[in-house]
């Protein structure tokens, strides 16, 4: 049976959610004051790696199950997923960082400088070690988010600036302005830059482990790179630190000094949504059902929230990240 | 148990609140290591982190403001006042950093910065090096806890100048003295702790173990093991056997 449902909030976990109940043919409304997806959220900032067995070195097993999941979604609603793995290397005297990385994930090749330089020829010679975890992803999140868009526009749903009269079931994923509903939700500072460089060219994200600043470069093609991210428990968005923009562009320069040379487009800064535990939860606020705090994970763990949601929608069952509030306690 | 500016603290340790994969393993390791004080940063979270500081007052322990990241006299005495506005104590722990790279204390910032933080009002507990002279020079400047490092920063190496800090321990006897720094396992701690230290300072250590939870139990049981051992006078190392029953006089000899 079709049910009438309205999506507050037009980032990667609304439009996620929109598009999975359309495709199951609910009708779906999303509201969203800006109209669409845009730099004042944080889906647009994100790196776009879906990289589930390298997040499990900090995360929770729910992120590694889901997150394996979501490279198919992506593929399927959105294209322009690329499968090439992912590359993890340390710089000469943080090698043990490599070692501890490795003894808390999986799915992982060993690799010597040969298969370095074979798989990135632009790294060739810079590393004699380093972790290939061939099962992962990348995409181009802002690109993801336009094609999301399109494809619910395709059947007809746009995006209106408040809501319906008779709005049906409301889903509330408006990721941090969710607070006002959610007070145990907190803010965690991300900066970005993104780079031009077309002296480099890069196949797959390359992580760059170090004991104070793990930073990843994530290709977008054509020469343009996204450089991220820091982790800073704050909920500040908007300027980039000075001191931020160091650590990450001395970082890039290290792996590979051609990025000395690359032209800087653009300097981003975002809270991400997290609760507690940085898990996400589905649960009952405001007389609405909300989903939120995916932290670090927005991309890798929106289609397993769109998922949850809709079944939820359909079935009334309660979903796996379903969070009890104190007062249905 | 330890006994700062005459506040009495519950534990010989102190757990800083940086790097755990999540708040919620924070509190988990805060509660399993019955931590006192808890170390907060201020200078990168001072932009907005009313939410994480809301959650680190919410342990229950003493916090403890510290200036990590300052290089200079002016920034840490800057961040000082910061955090005494933002958390209502005149507690400080000041660092300011001299090398970047095994970021060891400056220690003639330090000491000028200590004097300045101490004539306003604050109780400075002082990242230092072992170093005599230097100790001396901060309690002079008004310091009633010397904070001397095990090692660098994040390093994990434990006690890297045995002498130097059986030294500092024996020079000043009634100054409360507390480890910071380099401690990376409960072996570390322990050693702290029978050298007749008053506390240890950990973060790095727990907070990115691959169980921080556990990692801040093994801490707080080796910390109580270390304690217990000093308090019993240990008995001191030799190079020839002594056997614990005589060889001579038994009754079978072979």
């Amino acid at each position: 049976m079709s049910a009438a449902v309205t999506i507050l909030g037009a980032g990667v976990l609304g439009l996620a959610t929109a598009t999975e109940l359309a495709t199951r043919g609910h009708a779906v409304t999303l509201v969203d004051p800006a109209l669409g997806p845009g730099g004042h959220g944080c889906s647009w900032w994100a790196g776009g790696m879906l990289a589930p067995f390298c997040e499990f070195e900090s995360a929770e097993e729910p992120v590694l199950r889901h997150g394996q999941a979501s490279i198919d979604w992506w593929d399927r609603h959105a294209g322009g997923v690329s499968r090439n793995g992912t590359l993890v290397v340390a710089l000469g005297r943080d090698r043990a960082e490599l070692d501890r990385f490795a003894r808390r994930t999986q799915g992982y090749d060993v690799i010597g400088g040969n298969r370095v330089a074979e798989l990135e020829p632009d790294l060739a010679g810079r590393f004699d070690r380093a972790l290939f975890f061939p099962a992962e992803a990348h995409l181009d999140p802002r690109a993801a988010l336009a094609a999301l868009q399109a494809g619910l526009a395709g059947r007809g749903i746009g995006v209106t600036a408040g809501p319906p009269d008779d709005a049906g079931q409301v889903i509330d994923c408006r990721g941090l302005a969710a607070r006002d509903i959610l007070p145990e939700l907190r803010g965690v500072r991300g900066e970005m830059l993104v780079l031009r460089c077309p002296e480099v060219t890069l196949a797959r994200p390359v992580r760059l482990l170090h004991p104070r600043v793990p930073i990843y470069l994530v290709p977008r093609g054509e020469g343009l790179f996204m450089l991220g991210a820091t982790m800073i428990e704050s909920d500040r968005r908007g300027v980039v630190t000075a001191r931020s923009v160091l650590e990450l562009l001395s970082a890039a320069y290290a792996l590979n000094p051609a990025f000395g040379e690359a032209e800087i487009l653009e300097l981003g800064a975002e809270a991400r949504p997290a609760f507690p535990d940085n898990l996400p939860r589905i649960g009952r606020a405001a007389g609405r059902i909300y989903a939120n705090g995916l932290y670090r994970h927005g991309y890798l763990l929106a289609p397993a929230l769109a998922r949850q949601l809709a079944d939820h929608v359909e079935t009334g069952e309660k979903p796996e990240f379903w969070h009890e509030t104190d007062d249905q306690r | 148990m330890p006994l700062f500016y005459g506040t009495q603290v519950s534990s010989p340790m102190m757990l800083g609140t940086a790097q755990y994969p999540s708040p919620a393993i924070l509190a988990a390791a805060f509660s399993a290591s019955g931590a006192g004080v808890a170390t907060v940063s201020l200078r990168r979270e001072s932009g907005g982190g009313q939410d994480f500081l809301r959650l680190i007052e919410g342990l229950g322990v003493v916090l403890l403001p510290n200036t990590a990241g300052c290089h200079s006299v002016k920034e840490a005495v800057t961040t000082a006042q910061m955090a005494r506005e933002l958390l209502r104590t005149n507690w400080i722990k000041l660092e300011v950093i001299g090398h970047g790279d095994l970021l060891a204390p400056d220690v003639f910032g330090l000491v000028e910065a200590a004097r300045e933080l101490c004539a306003q009002g604050f109780k400075v507990f002082p990242y230092c090096t072992e170093d005599l002279s230097v100790c001396d020079q901060l309690l002079r400047a008004g310091c009633e806890v010397l904070m001397p490092w095990g090692a660098p920063i994040g390093s994990g190496l434990g006690l890297n100048n045995l002498l130097g800090l059986k030294a500092l321990r024996a020079a000043f006897r009634d100054v409360p003295m507390v480890i910071d720094a380099g401690i990376g396992r409960p072996s570390h701690a322990a050693a702290a702790m029978e050298l007749g230290f008053d506390a240890v300072l950990l973060n790095t250590a727990v907070a990115k173990a691959g169980d921080p939870v556990t990692m801040a139990r093994a801490m707080a049981q080796a910390l109580d093991a270390g304690r217990a051992a000093y308090l019993s006078d240990p008995i001191e190392p030799r190079e020839m056997a002594t056997p614990s029953t005589p060889v001579i006089g038994k009754a079978f000899l072979q």
